[in-house]
């Protein structure tokens, strides 16, 4: 327990040591936000959607944690550069500890920072149904934090160095997210569009965050609870396989 | 009696022989040398005793354990400084420290006043609440060196400690090594390409090439036996004065990368 702790109370630590990093990651959100919810919410109101802030923001959160997420768990390859895996990795804890005390730090983050995204788009415009959906908002957050620092942990114990990291940027992280529903409504779409976004772990997370914060579900409560939880069992199980057959 | 045993030790990267067919001990409370130029498997071997790659073949000894079956045992008995730092440079000097002990399962008490003593023993206590970034080569080796021994290990492994330190902070670190073998009894199996501080500080040298062991014997054996003056000589009559290339792996142009960008 004490050992989770230490590794977890690290990546808070670098966290919030990392001001520049804090304010930088918080830009981005803030950017699409203003620009889409601006700039989109006539034409989405025009053609009978609603208010476009109300749809986009849980989105934007969402997006804001899966790129936390994944960062969180890429630091491994970090790590593994400037040599402080070495240290973690000749202690005598199980590989399975380290990972599982990591991603709790980097899902942890990840919430945080999903967090602070909330508060901004609250100060812009954004109205929640009520403060009671904020408690049930953030078990969602921490939710997708978790599957995604897994999923970058996973990656990131394969990976060398950072060099395959636009192609993951790219091909793995951008898709994620724009195909997952958080700029977008899933219903009327056209069908590989649609079977693409069911496919998209994001999906759910994003359905299930607009659905706790707005009331309104695609997917539905169950099948979003669901679903994310048996995705963090699957994702922390590979991030613990792939973690555990890496070797310096 | 032998704290550390390797018998026909074998680790092979696909078509690569890194380390061949290497068998060699080390007595308890002895300094042993692990001498050999770039790319003769000296790391390789290190990271084999100590649990980071299984070895492909052929069997070793750490404190009475087997590295590749009991590793948490080994794990818990050694202490080690590796060749490229492995701080947490986002982190203090004490953080580093306390990171290690709770890993390590030190109680409480004992870590906090076991930290207190060792970074006095180095002389950073005063620089405990400092990040570990703004620290220069030197003192990130000294508090490599510290967190190593927070612990109590019975062997400590030293993976060239001394690379690229000035003459000042290796005596130091040296001087450090030396007491802890001579007071606690300490077994220390270390690597350096600087010969004089081999033989110097040695009871025992072995010497690898192309992964595998030349020769092995007490510094003045080795001069002996080739009929030279000092140990540097001996080493380039045994391994010859052709240099050698070493890949540089993409973490090693990482690194560079780092030490460029982080430059003051």
């Amino acid at each position: 327990m004490n050992i989770i702790y230490i590794l977890w109370l690290r990546q808070l630590k670098r966290y919030f040591r990392s001001k520049a990093r804090i304010i930088g990651s918080l830009a981005q959100p803030l950017l699409f936000l203003v620009a889409l919810g601006f700039g989109f919410g006539p034409i989405f109101q025009k053609a009978g959607g609603g208010n476009y802030m109300e749809f986009l923001a849980p989105g934007i959160i969402s997006m804001s944690i899966l790129f936390t997420a994944i960062f969180a768990g890429i630091e491994v390859i970090w790590d593994k550069q400037f040599g402080f895996l070495k240290e973690t990795l000749v202690a005598p804890v199980s590989r399975v500890q380290i990972m599982f005390g990591r991603t709790l730090g980097g899902a942890t983050v990840a919430t945080l920072q999903g967090l602070i995204v909330f508060i901004l788009s609250v100060l812009i415009g954004f109205e929640p149904i009520s403060l009671v959906a904020v408690p049930l908002s953030i078990l969602f957050m921490f939710m997708i934090a978790l599957i995604f620092t897994a999923l970058g942990t996973a990656i990131a114990s394969a990976l060398d160095d950072m060099q395959g990291f636009q192609l993951i940027m790219n091909f793995l992280v951008m898709p994620l997210f724009f195909l997952s529903g958080a700029l977008f409504p899933l219903s009327g779409l056209p069908p590989i569009i649609k079977t693409v976004a069911s496919i998209d772990p994001l999906s759910y997370g994003v359905d299930s965050l607009r659905g706790a914060l707005t009331g309104v579900y695609h997917f539905g409560f169950f099948l979003d609870f669901a679903i994310l939880g048996a995705l963090i069992v699957i994702f922390i199980w590979l991030g613990s396989y792939m973690f555990r057959r890496i070797q310096i | 009696m032998n704290i550390i045993e390797a018998k026909n030790l074998t680790k092979k990267f696909k078509d690569f022989t890194a380390v061949n067919n290497v068998s060699f001990q080390v007595q308890r409370g002895e300094i042993f040398a692990f001498l050999g130029p770039n790319g003769a498997g000296k790391s390789t071997t290190i990271k084999m005793l100590t649990t980071l790659l299984l070895p492909t073949s052929g069997e070793i000894t750490v404190v009475g354990s087997n590295p590749i079956v009991e590793q948490d045992k080994v794990r818990k008995s050694f202490g080690i400084v590796f060749q490229d730092p492995s701080l947490d440079d986002e982190l203090t000097t004490y953080e580093n420290m306390e990171y290690h002990g709770v890993l390590y399962r030190v109680p409480k008490e004992l870590r906090i006043k076991r930290i207190e003593e060792l970074l006095k023993f180095v002389e950073l206590w005063e620089r405990k609440d400092d990040l570990v970034k703004t620290f220069s080569g030197g003192m990130k080796r000294r508090l490599e060196i510290a967190r190593g021994l927070l612990h109590h290990p019975k062997v400590l492994f030293l993976d060239e400690p001394t690379l690229g330190l000035d003459p000042q902070t290796r005596n130091h670190i040296w001087s450090y090594i030396g007491r802890l073998n001579k007071e606690e009894g300490m077994t220390i199996f270390f690597t350096t390409h600087y010969m004089e501080e081999a033989e110097k500080i040695a009871n025992t040298v072995a010497i690898i090439d192309h992964g595998k062991i030349i020769v092995q014997g007490s510094p003045a054996e080795l001069k002996t036996k080739t009929g030279t003056n000092t140990l540097e000589e001996a080493f380039l009559k045994f391994t010859g004065t052709v240099i050698r290339e070493e890949e540089a792996g993409s973490a090693d142009q990482m690194r560079m990368r780092h030490r460029l960008w982080t430059k003051k």
